[in-house]
């Protein structure tokens, strides 16, 4: 990838939380580059600190020691406001549990989002992106577990962003639906060109990924390239 | 519509029933704030509407007797704009079927046309025909009491000869809005009456042919009240003037603007104390309620909504709510206010009501709510978007908890796994079961503000009448007596004590403050008229001095027990006394200045002289007494006890009981509304963990105890927290109660008590059985896939 495409970067990263009278080292010293474009997938078991370097790349959180920067601003340096714009403007967030808006249909969950975007997509073309135009006006309780995540999907890539950032998009859900839902960032990620970094414990979903990062308690301790990327329709687990 | 309102149009209706109750909430302290203000507003605004358009005096002085030519000599003080001079007489009357003693007070009308000032209201019948003989228009408390009409007759006693009147019109006058006999302490409309006769006519029987024995005048604008009334003593003094006085100490006026003073306590405190505790319970109540909604607040914040945003929706939200509960505050306190208005009306006699809600009331109530409201949605918001995003949207972190001090003593083995999970969940977040505790604390308090009133007044009334003034009869004589008129009185059948009484019409003054009222001289080691000290125990009356009441003492003349008293005589040769302060009694009716009758009667230099008697009598020997008592000529009125208190209870009462039927209405409204909403929101907190037992294979009764038992250990600890609450509240309104009229005693029943506790436990029985219900609809497949 040439250096201009780098849209992360961090040296040395670390993040320390104090829980009571106990310091845990959530990340020990992480180095990272992400570029454009890319699908990214950070493999590792719980505790190891995918959520974390999520978290910190999404502007949610912000490390102990050592700079991060998105394209060539700091968001180590940045404040509330200025993170918040830059979550706003170029950040997608998916969960593992879709924190969808209960009292809100499908198409206004995507439309909260939307409305405080600069330059966002129509809700129906985001839904209809995931494959649920038809499902516009159902509000969460009525969808399945893999439609409300397609349902976040949409609300996360609708505004365009540059980034796409997914925590255990699939965690909720059974092997089937998760491709569904796989299949629906792979189209994202293909067709709009959006960087993709997905969270998973799963290591079969690592096959369709372009670059597979490994954590372990708090560092890296594997990162490889797939030569050939496996379709998600092809994935099981 | 944005995709924010519509989630906050759908969250307000998803949680209905919980804004209801806070609503209710609301809407209990603003219908007591606008019930309260409105129909003090509307009374005070009708009353100077009826002063101005019936020309209600400004000055009266009551005289023996000047000659009708000396008028134009009073109506020459500066000052002075339009002067009438008038016949007053004091009478008894009779009216057919009725045998209790009636006063009447017989007022003259001009022979033609209207009078000059305190013009009257004509509510039925006509006008009396020019130089009628024996034509009189009635007031209409006394026709309605006796349901009189026009064509009726009643017979008067004037100056001793019986003369039939011939009833052709009722009316109001801005001179007797309230009617109140002299020297009682309670309207009583059956047995005191006022009378308008034709002057001649009046003139001719109360030997007044020429002559006028009262006087009324107005004021120009910018005149001096004290020195016309100062001039005016002077002329009228050698026509044996008894001091003029202006508006403020005319008796009507000055019984009216007490008891709308009262109101304007009740208006400024109640609501205060109302509307506080409510805003405080919305405070608690919004503030939980913001914070179960973390995770919403955490995703708002990730998708990049600003604090203020998010602050701004929640706030829509509350104030929402706030607003229907101001919105049906409003209407409840106007449609209160009007009846309450409608019960003052029985008591003050105006030709109308001008019922006004004023805006100034509404902004106040939407300013309380609305802050109250804000304050609590921003402190919580404030708090749930400090969270940094990623830990909103994680379930919190297990609390930490600890055994309680139960278990630390060693006592588990007393308590089974769910009860320790109740202490454990209690002790664990003190601060949040304390207010919670306190909040409900609040609303069984307002209970007992709500009906206090009642046990206050009965021991009031018990204290007034069976301990200090034990007479069954109270006469008066046409004028100062020689004492042998008591042995007279002792002989009449059916009587068991005679206590005879001077009393004499006196300014007291003490350095800067004073007030007019009269001096008793009464027996010292009296059975029947006693004062009592501050333990309520009889006390004598000591020799050589004057006892003060102590709302007298203490609060109006600020004098102390050794302090030289002036006591300026208004009758007689008018002499200006200095008398030492004696001892300070305790009386909660009205206020008096005390002197052993013999005392007073050497200090104005008169023999053994009584103005009246204080009867004890049989009984069944009432209706014979009353009727021996009515043909003496020198019996000038009687106030019989028995018939005061039952008339109070009649008239005052009734407005009590409105009062403190709607302020409990209120009060337990309030109540339910906080219980009601603390189970609700314990639901929301607690719902996964408890939907968790329930698939680990507890049963819906056992998370019920859980969460109910918690609910019902907060409200076994609130409801004696709620009766100190309730004990200060009051001591609150009692202080803010004290008037020249009455002082209400701290007197808390049994069933205050009772009250307070028992709205508060059917408020959490009924909510624990909402809750019961919707633990019954709990999600348990949702707990299995969502986090935890």
């Amino acid at each position: 990838m040439a250096e201009q495409d780098t849209v992360f970067r961090a040296r040395g990263l670390t993040k320390i939380y104090r829980m009571g009278e106990v310091e845990v080292h959530a990340l020990r010293g992480i180095d990272l580059e992400l570029s454009a474009g890319e699908l990214v997938v950070l493999l590792g078991p719980s505790g190891s600190g995918k959520s974390t370097l999520l978290n910190i790349l999404g502007g949610l959180d912000t490390p102990t020691s050592s700079e991060v920067f998105y394209l060539d601003r700091n968001l180590s340096a940045a404040g509330e406001e200025a993170l918040t714009l830059f979550r706003r403007d170029h950040v997608g967030f998916v969960f593992q549990f879709y924190n969808l808006i209960p009292s809100l249909t499908a198409k206004e969950n995507v439309a909260a989002v939307t409305e405080i975007s600069r330059s966002p997509m129509r809700p129906e073309e985001a839904l209809r992106l995931v494959g649920l135009g038809e499902r516009l006006d159902h509000f969460p309780a009525q969808l399945s577990g893999g439609e409300q995540q397609r349902v976040a999907i949409a609300r996360a890539i609708a505004k365009n962003p540059v980034v796409l950032l997914c925590d255990e998009p699939t965690g909720a859900l059974d092997s089937a639906t998760g491709v569904i839902v796989l299949e629906a960032l792979e189209k994202v990620n293909r067709e709009l060109g959006t960087l993709t970094v997905l969270i998973t414990h799963n290591a079969g979903i690592a096959d369709m990924a372009d670059r597979v990062i490994r954590l372990s308690d708090g560092k890296i301790v594997e990162e490889r390239r797939n030569a050939t990327k496996k379709s998600a329709r092809d994935l099981s687990w | 519509m944005t995709a924010l309102n519509l989630k906050l149009l759908r969250d307000l209706w998803h949680m209905r029933g919980q804004a209801l109750a806070i609503a209710a909430v609301i809407a209990g302290g603003v219908a007591t704030l606008v019930m309260a203000l409105s129909t003090y507003d509307s009374l005070v605004g009708t009353r100077d509407l009826f002063y101005r358009d019936y020309r209600f005096a400004q000055v009266f002085a009551n005289l023996k007797r000047a000659p009708d030519g000396y008028a134009a000599r009073l109506a020459e003080i500066p000052g002075v704009e339009r002067l009438e001079t008038r016949v007053v007489a004091v009478v008894k009357l009779e009216v057919e079927g009725f045998t209790d003693p009636i006063t009447g007070v017989l007022s003259s009308l001009p022979n033609t046309g209207q009078p000059l000032l305190n013009t009257l209201h004509l509510k039925r019948g006509r006008w009396l025909t020019p130089y009628s003989g024996d034509e009189v228009i009635v007031s209409d408390t006394f026709a309605d009491a006796h349901g009189l009409h026009p064509g009726d007759t009643v017979h008067a006693v004037i100056n001793g000869k019986r003369k039939a009147l011939t009833l052709v019109g009722v009316a109001l006058s801005p001179e007797y809005v309230y009617q109140i006999a002299p020297g009682a302490m309670f309207p009583d409309f059956k047995r005191y009456g006022v009378l308008w006769m034709g002057r001649h006519a009046l003139a001719a029987a109360y030997d007044m042919d020429g002559a006028f024995n009262n006087v009324s005048l107005s004021l120009t604008p910018g005149a001096d009240e004290q020195a016309v009334i100062d001039r005016l003593d002077g002329l009228l003094a050698r026509y044996g003037g008894i001091g003029a006085y202006g508006r403020k100490d005319q008796f009507s006026n000055r019984f009216l603007s007490e008891e709308l003073k009262q109101l304007q306590t009740t208006a400024t405190v109640f609501p205060s104390i109302f509307l506080g505790v409510a805003a405080f319970l919305l405070n608690v109540v919004v503030t939980r309620l913001i914070a179960t909604q973390r995770e919403q607040i955490a995703i708002l914040k990730a998708f990049g909504y600003r604090h203020l945003a998010i602050g701004w929706h929640y706030l829509k939200l509350v104030l929402a709510v706030a607003f229907i509960g101001v919105a049906g505050g409003v209407a409840l306190g106007a449609w209160f206010g009007q009846g309450l208005a409608g019960v003052y009306m029985e008591l003050y006699r105006f030709p109308y009501l001008d019922y006004v809600l004023n805006p100034g009331v509404i902004a106040i109530a939407l300013g309380v709510a609305g802050f109250a409201a804000a304050s609590g949605t921003l402190l919580a918001v404030g708090r749930a978007v400090r969270l940094p995003p990623a830990e909103g949207m994680r379930p919190e972190t297990p609390m930490v908890y600890r055994a309680t001090l139960l278990e630390r003593l060693g006592l588990q083995r007393l308590l089974n796994q769910p009860s320790r999970m109740i202490l454990r969940h209690i002790e664990r977040r003190p601060l949040k079961s304390l207010l919670t505790v306190f909040g409900i604390a609040c609303a069984g308090g307002l209970m007992m503000v709500g009906n206090y009133q009642r046990g206050a007044i009965d021991f009031m009334v018990d204290i007034q009448f069976r301990q200090a003034a034990r007479e069954d009869l109270a006469v008066g004589f046409i004028e100062p007596t020689s004492g042998r008129a008591l042995h007279e009185l002792a002989q009449l059948p059916g009587v068991r004590h005679v206590e005879g009484f001077r009393d004499v019409a006196a300014n007291l003054r003490f350095g800067q403050y004073h007030y007019r009222s009269a001096v008793y001289g009464i027996e010292p080691d009296g059975l029947l008229h006693r004062s009592l000290d501050r333990n309520l125990r009889p006390v004598q009356v000591p020799p050589g001095g004057i006892v003060l009441t102590d709302h007298l003492a203490n609060n109006i003349l600020r004098v102390k027990t050794g302090d030289l008293l002036t006591v300026e005589v208004l009758e007689g040769r008018r002499q200006v006394l200095r008398v030492p302060v004696l001892g300070i009694t305790r009386q909660y009716l009205g206020v008096s200045a005390y002197m052993r009758r013999e005392d007073l009667n050497t200090l104005l230099k008169e023999g053994e002289v009584v103005s009246g008697a204080y009867l004890g009598h049989e009984p069944d020997a009432a209706a014979d007494l009353y009727g021996r008592l009515h043909d003496r000529p020198r019996v000038l009125g009687m106030v019989a006890h028995a018939a005061a208190i039952k008339s109070f209870y009649a008239t005052l009462g009734e407005f009590v009981l409105f009062f403190n039927m709607v302020a409990t209405l209120l009060a337990a409204t309030i109540a339910f509304g906080v219980v009601y909403n603390s189970a609700r929101i314990a639901l929301s907190e607690r719902g996964r963990e408890l939907a968790s037992l329930r698939v680990l294979g507890f049963t819906h009764g056992e998370i019920a105890y859980i969460l109910l038992g918690e609910l019902a250990v907060l409200t076994l600890a609130a409801i004696p927290l709620g009766f100190l609450v309730g004990a200060g509240l009051c001591g609150i309104l009692v202080v803010a109660f004290e008037t020249d009229l009455y002082r209400l005693p701290l007197v808390l029943e049994p069933y205050n008590f009772a009250l307070s506790a028992s709205v508060v436990t059917v408020s959490a029985v009924v909510s624990g059985l909402l809750v019961w219900r919707q633990l019954g609809r709990l999600d348990l497949v949702g707990v299995l896939k969502t986090r935890e």
